[in-house]
């Protein structure tokens, strides 16, 4: 039997038209700690979804091959019959039900069909042992700390008699001690005999607990890193992470001249109460006319969050610090009112709060300025159909009218539309939040052609992007974020891949 | 701000030797819910005057029929509305029968004048809706909850106005004139109703008015509208079906206040909902709560204004329904919530929120009770109509469903 507990074999998979993974090759030996890493969109979670089922056998190509047999996993069941189970970053746990309910979830001890109660605590117990959780089985898993909830979640998969541990990101919502006591289970784990894949943004730990680290990068296994061999440094892995060539699409904008500070933030933290920790930590960032500036970071490093305090916090956080407009310290209470003072916000996730797909290009592109077709609130039917249509046009939106449903557009020019809405307000400031994700090449480059227009139209620009050719293509400053702070800030001609992706995996 | 490139390119019209049939089949595809509604109303109508050998369309059924329609038809408004932003309000029923009662007892009782009554009555129901508005929108509790009490509540409330004298007879003839009589006639010709035909004809010419001046004003826009023979066809089409029901009305009494009520409130609440800001601001809601937030429409002031919006049509429903009985009873209201949010859902409103328009849930009031109305009239066991109209509701949603699926 060769000594690789599992062997992926050129998988490739397609999501309509665009390629997440090619011919990737992934190998892991018995017993070690592999680590997976990659930017965000790099295929590293599509490649754990194929392992696990989620896309069932036949929507791949490629081979999985589990203690040497070929498997065909129809569905998370079946991997997880075969020994192999996946924590995701976002527990999967039932907040009202015990601990030791949820870690016999979906497993219960029965006898007959009954279940047996005092037979689960007696083995929960053993697991959390295990794990080294100290709490009473009868605790309702919502009034545990996101730490202790992971080990729960540890537990679970350990009850299923687990061959193949999948960690996603296991410590991104962790405090360091939460962390450092998860990496040494992980450890423990390995000792007897549990093979684990761990994703993680955080090289240290990479380096810490790795015995192999794979890089992906747009798809494609760039090369398998061996700790044996010392070759397992924040370096190699970085360079290896980064090492694609920005393709020179972005267009390039003559003047640079900047004004004054338009927004400026100091101090700023934003408390979320329903996650229960800070997602904005201390940070200041300012933004002067005429400027577009970049903010990058990983997934979950709080940019969204940081957009979304400074844009009325819709999300209702607890903020502590100051925020200047123009120079003048403002307070917003609702989306409105920063609105009403000249800033916009391009959401990340256009389908989920950005658009209204049941609607129509015009309404969608009226919906934040109503009063601005309107008299004595009564829309003009005719004008929003000729101001939309004007958008429609010096937007490139493709549709037979400004009457297409949103929903029924491609991706890029929902986002075009997403643009045209805000732009109809006439903002002084725009956010962009992830404003090329999940669109082609052709539109990607339309939307940077709008953005050096606004700016030259005496617009500022705050673009928040996974995307590092993006973020330096595109901006004239950078800041880097990362649990919640910001990191660094990098004036363009400093700024170049590693030293942002050092930053950002701090 | 100006658009970057400020330069619009409105579609050319349509030239007039454009393919008629296949403009006929893009309106059909683009509004087959709406005129899927009409046809099945139509084809009711017929199938009923058929099997009562004509009495279903006599003018005094006709009459009685869109009487009957007039206190579910205005709640069916009202909860348009509540369904589009994603809520429900089970509470409407007991909080007109609880109106009714108030107003019964204000005038029979306190001799307060009906001219008094009514708007005070009027801003009660207001003031009841926006309690549930508050407990929804500021408290946070689901509307399903929060109306379901205020059900129990009202309840209560109107057994406890009644319990003692049971039912509260009203004489004021003027009060008892909006449930049950008709507008005044000036003169009556070989059996007509005179001033009916004339506000029918009024309706007709403001109809053509209205559709040719819209027409005019796209064309001064240079967009796209449909064909002339398309255009004629319809406003002749529109104008002998307001015709035909005119003058079937006129062969009785006439216009009820009712009818005049309801065509009232139709008409308010179209107007607000398709062509004002407040009005897109609530659909905006109902499609994406997110997104509508974002974008700086208050999500809680919308639920108040609908909820305040509910409240004062179920104040209204219960006046009509008080008048129409002549009194009020310890029952009034029982079940009213379910025929009103079955209409709208026949009517086409989504449960899944940000669809549906008040003219579709009156024509889905007017349906439903068109059943019933022909099913009596064919002396149908109550146990079979009710079995009957279950399949009516579930044929509507589930062709909306598949309509949008197709459409998807």
């Amino acid at each position: 039997m060769s000594k690789y507990i599992l062997e992926m074999n050129d998988i490739s998979k397609e999501f309509t038209g665009v390629k997440a993974l090619s011919n990737v090759s992934f190998k892991v030996e018995k017993g070690e700690i592999h680590c997976l890493v990659g930017e965000n969109g790099a295929g590293k979670s599509t490649l754990m979804k194929v392992l696990s089922g989620v896309y069932p056998h036949g929507t791949y190509s490629g081979d999985i091959v589990f203690e040497g047999k070929i498997q065909r996993f129809g569905s998370i069941s079946d991997s997880v019959g075969a020994g192999i189970v996946i924590i995701y970053q976002e527990l999967a746990l039932f907040p009202d039900l015990s601990v030791y309910e949820n870690i016999f979830a979906g497993n219960e001890v029965k006898r007959g069909a009954i279940v047996d109660w005092n037979e689960t605590i007696a083995r929960a117990k053993d697991m959390l042992r295990v794990v080294k959780l100290d709490v009473n089985p009868d605790m309702l898993v919502k009034d545990l700390g996101v730490g202790k909830q992971q080990l729960v979640e540890i537990a679970k998969a350990l009850s299923k008699n687990v061959k193949l541990l999948i960690l996603d990101e296991p410590t991104a919502a962790l405090n360091e001690n939460d962390s450092e006591n998860l990496l040494k289970l992980l450890q423990e784990l390995k000792k007897q005999g549990i093979t684990c894949i761990m994703i993680s943004h955080k090289l240290k730990e990479v380096i810490a607990i790795a015995d192999k680290a794979t890089v992906l990068r747009d798809g494609h296994t760039i090369c398998t890193l061996d700790a044996a061999k010392g070759e397992i440094t924040e370096n190699a892995i970085i360079k290896n992470m980064v090492g694609r060539e920005i393709d020179d699409i972005y267009p390039k904008r003559s003047n640079k001249n900047f004004g004054s500070n338009v927004l400026e933030i100091r101090n700023w933290t934003a408390y979320d109460p329903a996650l229960g920790r800070e997602v904005v930590k201390d940070a200041g960032i300012h933004v002067r006319q005429g400027e577009i500036v970049g903010i990058a970071g990983l997934m979950g490093s709080g940019r969204t969050e940081l957009a979304q305090s400074i844009f009325g916090n819709p999300k209702s956080y607890r903020i502590q610090g100051e925020l200047l407009m123009n120079g003048e310290s403002r307070k917003f209470r609702e989306p409105k009112d920063a609105i009403e003072a000249g800033i916009a916000y391009v959401t990340e996730d256009r389908k989920g709060d950005g658009l209204f797909l049941i609607q129509d290009i015009k309404q969608n592109i009226t919906a934040a300025n109503l009063q601005a077709i309107a008299s004595r609130g009564v829309i003009n039917d005719n004008e929003e159909v000729k101001i939309s249509s004007e958008y429609k046009d010096s937007l490139n939106i493709k549709a037979p009218s400004v009457e297409q449903l949103v929903g029924n557009l491609s991706g890029g020019n929902q986002q075009k539309v997403s643009l045209g809405k805000w732009l109809f307000v006439g903002p002084k400031l725009l956010i962009l939040d992830e404003p090329t994700r999940g669109i082609d090449v052709g539109a990607k480059f339309e939307i940077y052609t709008i953005m050096n227009r606004l700016i030259a139209e005496g617009m500022s620009i705050i673009m928040i992007s996974s995307e590092l050719g993006e973020v330096l293509g595109m901006s004239d400053r950078v800041y880097v974020m990362a649990e919640g702070r910001i990191k660094g800030e990098l004036p363009i001609e400093e700024a170049d891949q590693e030293k942002i992706m050092k930053l950002a995996t701090q | 701000m100006k658009p970057i490139t400020g330069k619009p390119t409105p579609t050319a019209p349509l030239t007039e030797k454009s393919n008629f049939a296949a403009e006929a089949r893009t309106m059909a595809k683009k509004n087959i819910r709406e005129y899927g509604m009409y046809i099945a109303l139509f084809v009711i109508v017929v199938v009923f005057s058929f099997l009562t050998d004509g009495l279903f369309i006599s003018s005094r059924n006709i009459s009685n029929l869109l009487d009957q329609t007039g206190y579910i038809a205005v709640l069916a408004v009202g909860m348009t509305l509540v369904i589009v932003i994603r809520h429900i309000d089970l509470s409407v029923g007991y909080a007109a029968g609880f109106m009714g009662a108030i107003a019964a007892i204000l005038m029979s009782d306190a001799g307060m004048s009906v001219y008094l009554t009514i708007p005070i009555i009027l801003v009660i129901g207001i003031f009841l809706g926006l309690v549930n508005g508050f407990l929804i929108a500021k408290i946070g509790i689901p509307s399903f909850v929060a109306s379901l009490a205020l059900y129990l509540v009202f309840r209560g409330a109107l057994l406890q106005v009644t319990e003692r004298t049971g039912t509260i007879l009203v004489e004021d003839e003027r009060f008892n004139a909006l449930g049950t009589g008709f507008i005044p006639d000036i003169a009556t010709v070989g059996g007509l109703h005179v001033l009916t035909l004339i506000l029918g004809a009024v309706f007709i010419l403001f109809f053509i008015y209205s559709d040719v001046s819209k027409r005019r004003n796209k064309l001064k826009y240079r967009f796209e509208v449909i064909s002339n023979t398309m255009f004629t066809i319809k406003l002749v089409f529109v104008s002998v079906i307001i015709a035909y029901i005119t003058w079937v009305l006129a062969g009785y009494k006439g216009f009820s206040w009712t009818m005049i009520i309801m065509l009232a409130v139709v008409a308010i609440y179209h107007f607000l909902t398709s062509s004002t800001v407040i009005g897109r601001h609530i659909y905006a809601v109902g499609s994406n709560p997110e997104a509508a937030k974002l974008s700086g429409i208050s999500v809680k002031k919308i639920t108040f204004i609908v909820f305040g919006s509910m409240g004062l049509l179920s104040a209204l429903s219960g006046i009509l329904y008080t008048a129409r009985l002549n009194s009020a009873t310890t029952t009034a209201g029982t079940l009213f919530e379910l025929d009103a949010i079955a209409a709208a859902y026949v009517g086409g409103v989504s449960a899944a929120g940000g669809v549906g328009k008040v003219t579709g849930s009156i024509i889905g009031a007017i349906v439903m009770m068109s059943l019933t109305n022909g099913m009596n009239l064919m002396g149908v066991g109550i146990s079979y109509q009710y079995m009957i109209r279950g399949a009516v509701l579930a044929a509507a949603v589930i062709f909306d469903v598949m309509t949008r699926r197709k459409r998807a």
